[in-house]
């Protein structure tokens, strides 16, 4: 049994990260932003507030995009979790990410990973996403470089194509 | 301590301003689930479990049927991630001022189910950040009375998401009933603007009506002296919807 910084000993932790099982053992006071990042390597996820405020950590968790970084890593136990990493790859990229690609709905990039989970979730709850629909649900995610126009025509590409071609997140 | 959502308590973790030495997590608790209506007759009480998280209310059907302005209360919550894991019992438990809930509980006669008791939402709410719940105490489910109509308007702060100050009005046969947060350490009714809307349900009622401004929040927002002229505007503004 490891001691970590807080003193206390580990926890085991189940979770299940874009498809492939692990069992890992953490601190209790683990973010699950930090699991992933840091003990998974998955380093598409960022950290940009750490005070849930700009969504860059975003993630889904069990089919819902939260904040990971407000999130327990011991909260995921037994839950899965889908990345930015198992949305698509360069190979074979997400509607939604060909969607960002083709609007130059990006410049530096690091609110991009959890702008796109956001963007998924969104075109997975409704088919019916006017401008003003987007803007409000993307409230939770911060850009400073883009001013959000070329984001919101993204999204709305993104969500018909993935509404054209049936796709839902966890199918890359 | 107990977390439902941890939308609140983890970030407060972070910030070091909550320091509890052990955690457990309500969320695999199935009392805590669930929307179901108390019994079939008109205008029976809809109880809403303490886990169910924002977006669960604000999607389902049974609230859209029957107490639809509870849905646009917590889709009015924060944002989109945030409404995926904030829940009902975690937010009214916290009790932050300016969570918007708590004045949908006042305006709509909530009853909070502990384990082992009933908790009215007038007695609920009792200072910042204090509720009636005892050490221990679970908010297992809420059960809120469907009004004849009713209207949430809300003066969002708009980086935090949070009410400035956020109003309830809802119409019962017995009467009006305004909720009001944001304005003071803990949500509120309005008795004042209840009166003059019991009288005469029109905007221009309340125009006589003085709010003092004694005891509300004053901080880099809003002062005080402008959070109780909001609460005026936006209780005039949900009166005027509903009347259109």
């Amino acid at each position: 049994m490891s001691t970590s910084d807080s003193g206390s000993q580990s926890i085991a932790v189940t979770v299940t990260v874009n498809g492939e099982a692990h069992r890992l053992h953490v601190a209790p006071n683990t973010l699950l932003v930090t699991l992933l990042r840091e003990h998974l390597g998955l380093t598409g996820t960022h950290v940009g507030c750490d005070t849930s405020q700009c969504g860059a950590c975003t993630i889904h968790l069990d089919g819902a995009a939260v904040k990971s970084c407000a999130v327990l890593a011991v909260q995921a136990d037994s839950c899965e979790v889908l990345t930015i990493e198992g949305l698509g790859s360069i190979d074979n990229l997400h509607p939604m990410q060909e969607a960002f690609r083709d609007c130059h709905a990006l410049q530096c990039g690091f609110c991009t990973p959890g702008m796109i989970m956001q963007a998924v979730d969104l075109a997975q709850q409704s088919s019916d996403l006017d401008a003003d629909a987007i803007r409000q649900g993307i409230e939770g995610n911060l850009c400073r470089c883009t001013g959000y126009q070329n984001i919101v025509e993204a999204v709305a590409k993104g969500a018909s194509m993935m509404a054209a071609t049936n796709t839902l997140a966890h199918e890359a | 301590m107990y977390v439902s959502g941890g939308m609140t308590l983890i970030p407060s973790m972070k910030q070091r301003l909550a320091a509890p030495s052990d955690l457990i997590d309500l969320s695999s608790l199935p009392e805590l689930e669930g929307i179901e209506q108390l019994n079939d007759a008109q205008g029976s009480m809809l109880r809403v479990g303490g886990l169910t998280r924002h977006n669960e209310i604000a999607g389902n059907a049974l609230i859209q049927q029957h107490l639809p302005v509870l849905g646009r209360v917590a889709a009015a919550i924060g944002d989109n991630q945030v409404r995926n894991r904030g829940t009902l019992g975690g937010s009214i438990a916290n009790a932050d001022p300016a969570a918007d809930l708590p004045a949908a509980l006042l305006a709509m006669k909530a009853l909070v189910n502990t384990q082992d008791r009933q908790i009215s939402a007038d007695e609920f709410f009792l200072d910042l950040f204090e509720t009636a719940l005892d050490a221990g105490d679970i908010v297992v489910s809420v059960d809120f009375a469907p009004p004849q109509q009713a209207a949430y308007e809300k003066f969002r702060h708009p980086a935090s998401g949070y009410a400035v100050v956020g109003v309830l009005v809802a119409r019962y046969a017995d009467g009006v009933r305004v909720g009001v947060t944001g304005a003071g350490p803990c949500a509120f009714r309005a008795c004042a603007l209840e009166d003059a809307l019991n009288q005469q349900f029109l905007p221009q009622a309340l125009d006589t009506v003085a709010i003092p401004d004694a005891g509300f929040n004053s901080d880099m927002h809003a002062s005080a002296e402008y959070r109780a002229h909001l609460i005026k505007v936006l209780t005039k503004r949900a009166v005027a919807s509903l009347l259109s």
